[in-house]
């Protein structure tokens, strides 16, 4: 048995010391420096196994995939396959930024997003504060746990439930007929398209956006608090001047990860609304990108829209990382 | 006594205006998340005359009526999808775990061999996640078209479930493993006895997580299948969003009634109902769980 050859670890000296010396050790040498790569592949077969599925899985679909960006240089043709197509250097990438489509499509992402960033961004944040002020154990457990259902709700389903409520035959405009009232064209309306979403999306995802604040509001020293009570310092002012710069690296770190995923505006949500506005408010990148891709077959085409936005997704969280240094924030670290 | 939580002296009493505009605050948040699920309950539940009579919806049905869901069992489209989607959901669920585990516990002991560069390898992921036209590409090349693996392969892992799981592991203290293996116990028992009883709740939420993502996931079913073998979130997205009819999808059963919006309403609480169902089981582990992940990375 290899007793202390596998509780020593990589760094054999610092684990070896508690609790070892009354153990009779045999044979096992006390002063062991350095072991070979071959003798710690041995001592961790078992582990190595467990990393292998997860391993093998990582490389295929994960590495697989990046590879496969590839062919966004290539004239991919379904039946010779992503290795024997006819590589075409930038011409997918001349074709897309020569496609009116494309830019439609991108003009809506960039648009739905900053109103998902002025609108939806700051919507958990006042949900958490609100939720935070409470002292009653209870109703606020009790709030929580309503808040975080929708979070757990498919986007079909989501979907579903605004036709049924705000659709043209649904609660709200049968209610305003029954009372005389005239109706209001929300669903499949191209104007009311990009608020709706937006509101979609923080009916879904508000609540369960306040988990990570209220944690950071949870952080912040009582001390403080008092102090500036003590001072004379109403609520506004408390929230001005202790509880927002306490939480400040938190709301940094999240707008940083926003600005990276920014041209994601969340692709199942367009994807199944797309059809009743149509693509001219509709669509955006990711749908773009599954239109022209896995429908029409300009996977080459699709490919490089898909790499483009990756490359701008990694570049904008970067820059925001360095920026959030200049301003003298922790920011993501990466 | 019990309702009366300590309330710090700095804070005052609050003022009755303060506590009648939190008050309405909260009645007016928790109405508009239930109120969509209370309608769709209620027009599912009422008789389909009453349904149409009222224009589409219902807030509260004169009488309770389950036409509506008994047509939908008598026909095969829905049945069908429902056994596709709890397969896919338990199968999926089980071996994402299995594996989910099977790293984040091997990156969890401190130097194991490859450690280092395994670790980098699934977090560079978290940069650049697997875009759709090649990974489109990968599922084709590798001949899972229309296949039941094609739902859950290319999604086994999280990343982010795998760091939460990471996290919690290196929790685990050194100590109970040492003492484990001085009592003679293999590396297999000791993650099967030691660590894994202690780390029930993470298990838990996450295992919650890989479930729910399985049971809401339609859009891996819309590219890789055909559409006889779509599970119930992708047959909803025809049915509801799109307006087929269920005739149109085969379900002669549910098409004789002339009220389709109880139907569509019936099948909308059908695929919500496993996630209402486990949903307060977990729910008290998910703050937990997601912030210990949330600060490991």
């Amino acid at each position: 048995m290899t007793v202390t050859a596998a509780s020593t670890g990589g760094t054999p000296a610092p684990d070896a010391a508690p609790g070892d010396p009354p153990v009779p050790e045999p044979r096992a040498p006390k002063v062991k420096p350095k072991r070979t790569r071959a003798q710690r592949l041995r001592r961790d077969l078992f582990l190595v196994g467990l990393m292998l599925p997860g391993v093998i899985y990582f490389v295929v679909f994960h590495y697989g995939a990046l590879f496969g960006n590839l062919i966004a240089f290539k004239d991919y043709v379904t039946f010779i396959g992503v290795w024997d197509s006819a590589w075409v250097g930038i011409d997918n990438f001349t074709v897309l930024l020569g496609d009116p489509d494309f830019w439609n499509a991108a003009g809506n992402t960039v648009v739905i997003a900053l109103l998902q960033l002025v609108f939806f961004f700051p919507a958990p944040l006042a949900l958490a504060l609100l939720l935070n002020s409470l002292v009653g154990d209870k109703i606020r457990r009790f709030v929580q746990s309503v808040v975080y259902l929708p979070h757990f709700i498919s986007w079909v389903i989501v979907v579903a439930l605004f036709n049924q409520v705000l659709g043209d035959v649904g609660v709200l405009n049968g209610i305003l007929d029954d009372n005389g009232l005239s109706t209001i064209d929300i669903i499949g309306n191209p104007d009311a398209f990009k608020p709706l979403v937006v509101v979609q999306v923080i009916w879904k995802e508000a609540g369960w956006g306040t988990i990570i604040f209220l944690a950071a509001l949870a952080n912040v020293d009582e001390q403080l608090y008092e102090a500036s009570a003590i001072d004379g310092a109403g609520w506004w002012r408390r929230l001005w001047h202790v509880t927002l710069p306490a939480i400040r690296p938190v709301i940094v770190l999240l707008l940083i990860l926003r600005l990276g995923d920014i041209l994601t505006v969340g692709f199942e949500q367009f994807f199944l609304q797309r059809d009743a506005v149509g693509p001219e408010v509709g669509e955006v990148l990711d749908t773009f990108i599954y239109w022209s891709g896995i429908q029409d077959g300009h996977f080459g085409v699709a490919a490089a829209a898909g790499l483009m936005k990756g490359v701008l997704g990694v570049a904008l969280v970067y820059t925001a990382n360095k920026i959030s240094h200049r301003l003298g924030e922790q920011g993501v670290y990466r | 006594m019990a309702s009366k939580v300590t309330r710090p002296l700095w804070m005052g009493l609050p003022k009755w205006y303060t506590r009648l505009a939190k008050a309405i605050a909260l009645t007016i948040v928790v109405s508009i998340v239930v109120f969509p699920f209370w309608t769709i309950v209620a027009t599912s539940i009422a008789s389909p005359n009453e349904v149409i009579e009222n224009g589409g919806w219902v807030i509260w049905p004169s009488a309770v009526d389950l036409t509506a869901y008994t047509s939908i069992f008598k026909g095969e489209v829905i049945t069908r999808a429902l056994l596709i989607s709890g397969g896919v959901t338990v199968l999926g669920t089980a071996t994402s775990l299995v594996a989910t585990i099977a790293l984040a516990y091997a990156l969890a002991r401190p130097g194991v061999f490859g450690g280092k560069p395994v670790l980098l390898l699934v977090l560079f992921t978290f940069l650049f996640p697997p875009a759709m036209i090649p990974s489109f590409l990968v599922v084709k090349e590798l001949g899972l078209l229309n296949s039941f693996p094609a739902l859950v392969l290319p999604v086994l892992i999280n990343v982010f479930n795998l760091v939460i799981m990471r996290g919690f592991f290196q929790g685990v203290p050194t100590e109970l493993i040492e003492a484990a293996r001085l009592d003679g116990a293999g590396e297999f028992r000791i993650l099967t006895r030691v660590v894994l009883p202690l780390s029930k709740s993470i298990v838990a939420v996450v295992g919650l997580f890989y479930a729910v993502s399985y049971w809401n996931a339609f859009f891996n079913a819309v590219i890789y299948m055909d559409a006889h073998n779509y599970p119930v979130q992708a047959v909803l997205r025809q049915y509801v969003t799109q307006g087929a009819a269920l005739s149109d999808l085969g379900n002669a059963e549910a098409s004789i009634l002339n009220s389709p919006q109880s139907v569509k309403m019936a099948v909308v609480v059908i695929a919500t109902l496993p996630i209402m169902l486990i949903y307060p089981f977990v729910q008290r582990f998910f703050v937990k769980g997601v912030l210990t992940g949330a600060i490991k990375s």
